[in-house]
């Protein structure tokens, strides 16, 4: 226990990390969805099949091969980034394809009226979806995208086997210097947890808010 | 001699049909709902559509704004051949407004930000300008103390009028209405129609998809009857709705007036 308690400021750095990965990314993640998404839906059929290519090649890969091959491999094609960089770039990448789905579920979802009456006045195909589709879909994708953030939050401890020092990285160390396995990794799971629980009621809030009167 | 300003000499610009269609064929899979229809509409007309269900009006005024993309033959929209899908296609339905049977208002939106959406984005109109042209314009159909709210906060019939606003804000030269009153509850039919009478009188184009035969005999300039794909009949109203020419016409007539 005093492991933990004597060390509380070794585990805030490494929830700090935690945080500011999972900030980042996140919003990585929710460009990289508008992107894909508005790929998979569009007239164009090369974007489409470059948006199915995109998700399928993610979805089929484990994260932390990518983030391997990011860290390890990529700069050997002379293209290097630092660890925080890589694994921003790698987990925003790879949630931004689970965010497109969801997205193109919303999308799916609009009623077909909306995006007509839309065209009628002349909008064009990115106008439609930008300025009357996506805002709608967003509303109704609300629980899934809460899902992905807290699935995030915790994929973040990917990063550890790189040598980022984020919570699980800092709990790894500690347990390194003075071995008690049992309360470092309770509370680093704890810490998780104290991030992750709220994100429900937050996601609950938030789809309150904007919920769509139809 | 008369003080009022001469006429200008019809240039050719204004003399020429407003919608030309010439020999369209529309199927849906291996359904053909449209039959080789041939239809010319000129400037300041009122061309009211009917005919049974499944007889492709809808198809018909969805095809003239390229809602609904045609098989064979042609569509010209003042002189000029209805372009393929693309920003050609976007500026040309900027232009032809439409009005549907289930109203589409963007339900995210107040009704202001309904009708100076497309103001905004699509001509570029400053806020402030899109906005008094559009507190007019609700006005004028009845519904400017509605301007701040939500689309389903407002009654069907409030909603229509809100969705012709949203429509005339982009100046259209042409009008089309398809079913605008067939969601209606009987009592909300008449303050859309007042809308659209008004409309006709201030010389729109309008093509009207309806099965409200009143608005039919008093404000068509003529009755286009279809079934089965194809235009049976055209005619001024008077002389549809006393004499239709054709059997399936009179037969039509007679199930829907009898009661």
């Amino acid at each position: 226990m005093n492991v933990v308690l004597d060390n509380l400021d070794v585990f805030g750095s490494g929830l700090w990390t935690t945080l500011k990965l999972t900030a980042l990314s996140f919003l990585l993640a929710l460009g990289v969805g508008v992107v894909v998404a508005t790929a998979r839906v569009c007239p164009a059929a090369p974007l489409r099949a470059a948006g199915l290519a995109y998700v399928e090649t993610v979805r089929n890969t484990p994260p932390l091969v990518l983030l391997f091959l990011f860290v390890y491999g990529l700069p050997k094609t002379g293209v290097r980034y630092s660890l925080f960089v890589s694994a921003v770039l790698v987990l925003g990448g790879y949630t931004g394809a689970f965010v497109a789905e969801a997205l193109r579920s919303g999308i799916n979802a609009v009623p077909i009226g909306q995006a007509e009456a839309a065209r009628s006045l002349g909008l064009t195909f990115t106008k439609t979806l930008r300025y009357v589709v996506l805002p709608q879909a967003f509303r109704t994708v609300v629980p899934p995208l809460g899902a992905l953030l807290s699935a995030l939050v915790r994929n973040t401890s990917l990063a550890a086997p790189i040598g980022l020092l984020e919570l699980t990285a800092r709990a790894g160390q500690l347990n390194t210097s003075d071995p008690n396995p049992i309360w470092i990794y309770l509370a680093a799971a704890v810490a998780y947890m104290v991030v992750t629980l709220p994100l429900g009621a937050v996601t609950r809030l938030v789809e309150r808010r904007v919920a769509v009167a139809r | 001699m008369s003080l009022a300003p001469q006429a200008p000499a019809p240039s050719a610009s204004t003399s020429q049909p407003l919608i030309v269609l010439d020999k369209v064929c529309k199927s849906f899979g291996a359904h053909q709902v449209l039959h080789d229809i041939d239809l010319t509409v000129d400037r300041g007309e009122v061309v009211v559509i009917i005919g049974p269900s499944g007889s492709g009006k809808s198809t018909l005024c969805r095809c003239i704004n390229r809602m609904e993309a045609i098989n064979s033959g042609s569509i010209t929209i003042d002189g000029a051949p209805l372009p393929a899908e693309g920003r050609a296609l976007a500026r040309l339905r900027a232009q032809v407004g439409m009005v549907f049977q289930s109203f589409n208002l963007f339900s995210h939106r107040s009704v202001l930000d309904n009708v100076t959406l497309a103001p905004v984005k699509v001509r570029g109109i400053p806020r402030r300008q899109a906005e008094a042209t559009a507190r007019e314009l609700l006005d004028r159909v009845g519904i400017g103390d509605k301007a701040d709210q939500l689309p389903a906060q407002l009654s069907g019939g409030q909603q229509q009028r809100a969705a012709i606003a949203r429509a005339l804000a982009m100046e259209p030269k042409i009008m089309l209405f398809d079913e605008p009153t067939s969601a209606l509850d009987p009592e909300m039919i008449n303050e859309v129609l007042d809308v659209m009478r008004e409309l006709a009188a201030s010389g729109m184009t309008m093509v009207v998809v309806t099965h409200e035969m009143g608005f039919a005999r008093t404000v068509a300039n003529r009755v286009v009857f279809m079934d089965e794909g194809r235009i049976v009949e055209t005619a001024p109203p008077a002389e549809f709705f006393a004499s239709p020419k054709s059997e399936r016409a009179r037969d039509f007539l007679g199930k829907i007036l009898s009661h």
